[in-house]
């Protein structure tokens, strides 16, 4: 075994040890001298958010495959341990080898929210990394400290971050890893130097150094224009897809958590994308094209990875499992193939209807569990803005057909903020809760109500537009907004005749308006994310260690104006940070969406008729399911 | 059929905590492909019982746990399917098969041994060894034990088995049997306090590196001891 990187004293006198020692089921430890390349791969989150996460469980699958590659996992210290380290000066350390992350070739960083990027920053420092990219090329050639490698969905919009990292990979990992780590060993077989790897990098597709990069601004402040510093380097960086998710990495022996962590299941991601064009929704661009798994592929990766982890659970993962082509057929597999083994079988994302409420009742405990809605908005008419195909026959008949069959708690999620919102739209959040109550009390009768009435609780989150969504030019409301549009969501559920059956919780504004700005920010923001983590804020996603003040400070002091990130209206010929990227999905596309959304105009999902995003440049997936013809082109494309 | 699994735990599982032992073993026989016994009901569990919580920090010689299986291909095979299966620091000592009608392990609990040894810089003044020995040798040796309400001072002296040291300096061991059951368990730790405070000392956090070597059951008759490692009850298979 490996010795432990921390002392008893510290290990001994830190909330939960087994976030630090490693050594777990099917963690994956090699030789040190056998390998050529080591990666540290990284959530900046603590363990049980980090452990929980598929995509670093796909890419330590896909690194470790690679004989000579060892990936390790590294997560954020919690605040007890980040102070010890801090004091002592231990570097932070792969979990397998124990080893510091600096004597490693690369410090490989998922960004999934904005709200990570102050850990971002922790991490760095705990690995003795210089935190700017600039500084990181010492002395001689500039092998001192890892290259910092980015990815997630956060890098659609690197630019507040582009500073802190060397490179970023844009899009999904399956495919250009391996060519990016042989450029590597070839760079440092011919002795080249830090510079000369991450000019080659940039050629590569879906690679961005932001430094090889200059961005021009307007005298208003917004971008003027983004042009690469040396020759051969794209001036456009497209996303990079695994258009055949049937044949491609999935790891079969994930690694097995001691402690309690997130998400501690198996999880089969049945498909990639969502054909259902939410306006609000970055992920349900960014991912197009929809892509579904074999439906064979995952009933043997079901059956491997429970024997291979010993989980009592499996959940399917996908942005909406309904619209999944071979639900029906997995989950009659997996009910049989579970239910003799005792293994519990989680659906989420389903959309409620007959099919969804039979298939739970064979799978869950209905005493146990709880409906979920996500309307989004209160009235149709904002659902229409904002294309959510969800309606209130849908809702009301969903949840008649679930009281009947003895549920009697139903989750509500709503937005507040949203393009066009008015007073009345925030009213029917109160109504539509109240009918839905009113649908309890008809269906079922006195007797048979298990616990007298029905438990609804409505959910409000702030709407934050982010990039590449038909939303991008949205003007955020500011936090007093907010607060107002939450306490009359109050004062309205308060108004409903079945007020006593519907609770009522609303996030915090101060963080949402952050994210805000985080979200849609340029690179003058990266000394504010600096500033703020020299204050001490770290965990910003964690309300407890969330420091609103400090953060203001630091805007105040580096001279950045939040509102011109959030409550700005862009103009429609803007160009944003993140133009320079290409997702697929075209800007000529977001804004005919934008534009139908103010028109209060629906779009159809990509099944029904395809809206002609862009996203049939990567030749596959729902953009050219049942075509016929040689051409491959979408007919039903304008 | 019930199955006494005696396991070892060192390295850095010291560092898992008895809950997530419990966890690591649920999945430990579902990857083995044991046929477990589940109760019955909604959220149906495997029958599973575990001899005495382990500490934070303690390793082990001597662990156990009790299952329920259905079917089986003899105790080789368990034990190989669960060597398969474990972790660097986890290794299994014995798979047995249990008497119907034997208590389950944790109810048969009766005492466990440790050795103790100082971790380095955290010894007492030259000469504690034999310190600790008159120490022992007294009648009575009164504590003050936390209690969830109170405090409450008892003699521990009964409850001690036995206590002797081996080698000297830094290479002492001490080595105690003490009452483990559940109306009458002992502490190593505390059994150096309460020496330590007599000693002058206070008993720092991290002082001790504490080792169970074995847990034991009570096969004695009218009120004889007569201890046994918990798998001594048990049978091949």
């Amino acid at each position: 075994m490996n010795k432990l990187a921390l002392k008893d004293e510290i290990l001994l006198r830190v909330e939960k040890p087994a976030r630090y020692i490693g050594n777990e089921v099917n963690a994956v430890v090699k030789d040190r001298k056998l390998v050529d390349v080591r990666i540290a791969m990284c959530f900046p989150d603590v363990y049980e958010i980090g452990m929980s996460h598929l995509g670093i469980q796909i890419l330590y699958d896909m690194f470790n495959r690679f004989e000579d590659v060892w990936c390790e996992r590294v997560y954020s210290p919690w605040v007890d341990l980040d102070k010890i380290m801090r004091e002592e000066n231990i570097p932070l350390f792969g979990l397998e080898s124990q080893e510091p992350v600096k004597n490693m070739d690369f410090l490989a960083i998922t960004i999934q929210y904005e709200m990570c990027y102050t850990n971002i920053l922790q991490i760095l420092d705990l690995s003795h990394i210089p935190l700017r990219a600039r500084e990181r090329e010492g002395q001689g050639k500039g092998w001192d400290v890892p290259i910092v490698i980015g990815g997630g969905p956060c890098v659609y919009n690197p630019e507040p971050i582009a500073e802190f990292f060397d490179l970023f990979y844009i899009g999904e990992g399956e495919t250009r890893y391996r060519e990016l780590l042989d450029l590597y060993k070839e760079c440092r077989r011919k002795g080249e130097s830090r510079r000369e790897f991450l000019r080659k990098a940039a050629e590569l597709p879906g690679m961005y150094v932001p430094m090889f990069y200059q961005v021009e601004y307007k005298e208003d402040g917004t971008i003027k224009g983004m042009e690469p510093t040396e020759e051969g380097i794209p001036k456009t960086i497209r996303k990079e897809v695994e258009m055949n998710l049937s044949d491609t990495y999935y790891p079969k022996k994930p690694v097995v958590p001691f402690i309690k962590v997130t998400q501690d299941r198996v999880v089969l991601e049945i498909q990639r994308g969502c054909i259902r064009g939410c306006r609000f929704c970055q992920a349900g661009q960014i991912y197009r094209p929809v892509r579904e798994r074999d439906v064979d592929m995952l009933k043997e990766y079901a059956v491997e990875m429970l024997k291979n982890t010993g989980h009592e659970e499996i959940s399917l993962s996908s942005l909406s499992s309904s619209d999944y082509s071979g639900l029906p057929e997995l989950i009659d597999f997996l009910i049989e193939e579970c239910g003799e083994r005792k293994i519990n079988i989680s659906l989420p994302s389903l959309r409620i209807d007959a099919f969804s409420l039979d298939v739970m009742n064979k799978v869950q405990d209905i005493k146990k569990s709880s409906l979920t809605f996500a309307p989004e908005a209160g009235s149709q008419r904002l659902r229409n803005v904002i294309n959510k195909g969800l309606t209130e026959e849908d809702i009301l008949k969903g949840a008649g057909l679930a009281f009947e069959g003895g549920w009697t708690r139903v989750k509500l999620y709503f937005m507040l903020g949203l393009p066009t919102e008015t007073e009345e739209d925030i009213r029917e959040i109160g109504a539509l809760s109240n009918k839905i109550a009113a649908v309890f009390y008809e269906t079922v009768p006195k007797d048979r109500r298990v616990n007298g009435r029905v438990q609804i609780v409505a959910s409000t989150s702030f709407f934050i537009p982010k990039p590449f969504t038909p939303f991008q030019w949205a003007p955020m409301c500011t936090k007093d907004e907010f607060l107002e549009k939450a306490y009359l969501t109050r004062s309205a559920i308060k108004e409903q005749l079945n007020q006593k059956s519907i609770k009522y919780n609303w996030h915090e504004a101060d963080i949402s308006v952050l994210e805000g700005v985080l979200a849609r920010g340029d690179r003058q923001i990266a000394d504010v994310i600096e500033r703020a983590y020299r204050k001490g804020c770290i965990y910003d996603a964690w309300s407890e260690y969330f420091h609103n003040d400090a953060w203001m400070e630091a805007f105040e002091e580096c001279g950045v104006d939040p509102d011109f990130y959030t409550i700005r209206e862009r103009y429609a010929e803007e160009t944003f940070p993140w133009d320079f990227l290409d997702c697929g999905v075209k800007k000529d596309f977001l804004k005919r969406e934008w534009e139908k959304a103010l028109a209060e105009n629906v779009s159809p999902n990509c099944r029904a008729y395809c809206q002609g995003c862009g996203a049939n440049q990567f030749g596959g997936g729902v953009c050219f399911e049942n075509r016929k013809g040689s051409n491959g082109k979408d007919k039903r494309a304008e | 059929m019930k199955v006494r699994i005696k396991f070892a735990k060192s390295g850095a599982m010291r560092f898992i905590g008895h809950l997530d032992v419990m966890r690591f073993f649920q999945k430990a026989i579902r990857r083995a492909g044991i046929d477990v016994a589940y109760s019955e009901g909604f959220s149906p569990h495997q029958i599973m019982s575990f001899a005495a919580p382990l500490g934070v920090g303690l390793t082990s010689n001597g662990e156990y746990l009790d299952i329920e299986v259905r079917s089986h291909a003899g105790a080789e095979d368990m034990k190989r399917r669960l060597e398969a299966v474990m972790v660097e620091g986890m290794e299994i000592l014995s798979v047995t098969a249990l008497e119907e009608g034997t208590r389950n392990a944790m109810a048969s609990v009766a005492a466990a041994e440790y050795s103790v040894r100082f971790r380095q810089g955290y010894a007492p003044d030259k000469g504690w060894e034999d310190r600790l020995l008159a120490f022992y040798d007294r009648p009575v040796l009164t504590v003050k034990k936390k209690t969830k309400k109170s405090e409450v001072e008892i003699d521990i002296k009964p409850y001690i088995y036995q206590l002797s040291v081996t080698g000297k300096g830094k290479d002492a061991v001490v080595h105690m049997l003490v009452n483990a059951s559940s109306s009458g368990n002992i502490k190593p730790g505390l059994v150096m306090e309460a020496f330590l405070r007599e000693d002058g000392k206070e008993l720092s956090e991290f002082a001790l590196e504490i080792r169970r070597e074995d847990t034991f059951t009570d096969t004695g008759e009218d009120g004889n001891r007569k201890l046994v490692p918990l798998d001594a009850v048990g049978a091949g298979f």
